[in-house]
């Protein structure tokens, strides 16, 4: 394991996470382009391994930056990526919530709502198929991409089931 | 059906952390599900409304949006201590039990078997992301103007892999103020 930048890695993150603006899935790709691509930290498969980890176990998903940070550097590591998590919500969130009780209505909150909705799909669609690319190689792949999709758009079922069916699937030799 | 501010209930600081550990001890696969199950149905801090507005605000706000959340649960029972304790049960135990797994993969990870498991869980997940999109995008409005910045965000992060802070640098405002404009 190659010497990380610890300072380096939490600045980035408190850098991301003040435009984290809909979620955790946004600053996926550009964690990404970060630690695969800018500062070849681990590979594209070490990546969707770390983020496939994270989905299995409880908690919010973005925990793959926890374990991203213990995989580069330890505990230090996993602190330097997990710390940064918390300051915009303890800063701007308690500041925005006070203000939201008073004034809920108005028009810029309803702009920013409807002017950033899009970019937020836009930039999930991107790592999902930047994800893919990664861990599906043939049309084996892809059925069972093809088949999750269908099923988690038609049934309220636990992730957890289809996250067992794929397991089952490599499991059988079927990759 | 309103909850007048003397309605609102009594909740110590330990009961959010405890309410927040179980709800994020409970959640695979998500959190959003069983958030809204504790405190809006076993719970009843809050009610449907109340919960979705602050689901919405922590979406809008920089930051993990269900931690968001949490915080403003917490401050608007308990105050700054109560953000406190609702975010540490919230992060504090997944942080070690992700951890936890990752160390057994450290250990397990190279039986063939793990490996294979691991790819197909791999591609559910990738695939996963990809529904929560579809879904998410139905709700869309069928104008061109969110489809045509939904599109300018992927082909700029997903096809030309540009640093998602120039995008979103560039898009952002842009996508704010032609939003601004419509609302006339």
């Amino acid at each position: 394991m190659q010497q990380v930048d610890l300072i380096a890695l939490f600045l980035h993150f408190l850098a991301l996470w003040f435009v984290a603006i809909g979620g955790p899935s946004t600053i996926l790709p550009e964690v990404y382009r970060y630690v695969v691509d800018v500062q070849h930290l681990m590979t594209s498969a070490q990546f969707a391994e770390i983020y496939t980890l994270a989905q299995v176990a409880p908690g919010p998903n973005v925990m793959y930056v926890t374990l991203m940070g213990w995989h580069l550097a330890g505990w230090r590591g996993a602190a330097a990526t997990t710390i940064p998590l918390l300051v915009p919500a303890t800063t701007l969130t308690l500041l925005v919530g006070h203000l939201n009780e008073r004034y809920p209505d108005a028009r810029i909150s309803r702009a920013i709502r409807s002017g950033v909705m899009p970019i937020t799909l836009g930039l999930m669609l991107a790592i999902a198929t930047i994800l893919m690319r990664a861990v599906a190689h043939d049309w084996h792949g892809y059925l069972i991409a093809l088949l999750t999709i269908g099923v988690a758009l038609r049934k309220s079922l636990n992730p957890l089931w289809l996250l067992a069916g794929g397991a089952l699937a490599g499991i059988l030799g079927f990759l | 059906m309103e909850q007048s501010e003397s309605q609102r209930p009594q909740v110590s600081r330990l009961a959010l952390f405890l309410s927040f550990s179980q709800i994020t001890l409970s959640a695979f696969g998500g959190a959003i599900f069983w958030t809204r199950r504790t405190l809006v149905e076993r719970r009843r801090w809050l009610t449907e409304r109340e919960f979705l507005e602050l689901l919405t605000l922590g979406q809008l706000l920089p930051g993990p949006n269900v931690l968001n959340l949490t915080v403003m649960v917490g401050y608007r029972f308990a105050g700054w201590t109560g953000a406190a304790a609702a975010a540490a049960g919230f992060l504090g135990w997944p942080c070690l039990v992700v951890v936890g797994m990752g160390q057994l993969y450290y250990h397990f990870g190279a039986v063939p078997q793990v490996q294979r498991a691991l790819a197909g869980m791999s591609i559910v997940a990738a695939a996963l992301l990809l529904a929560t999109v579809i879904k998410l995008g139905i709700v869309l409005p069928r104008r061109w103007r969110p489809w045509l910045f939904g599109a300018l965000a992927f082909v700029g992060v997903g096809v030309m892999r540009w640093p998602l802070l120039w995008v979103i640098g560039g898009l952002v405002p842009l996508g704010v103020f032609v939003a601004w404009k419509e609302l006339d």
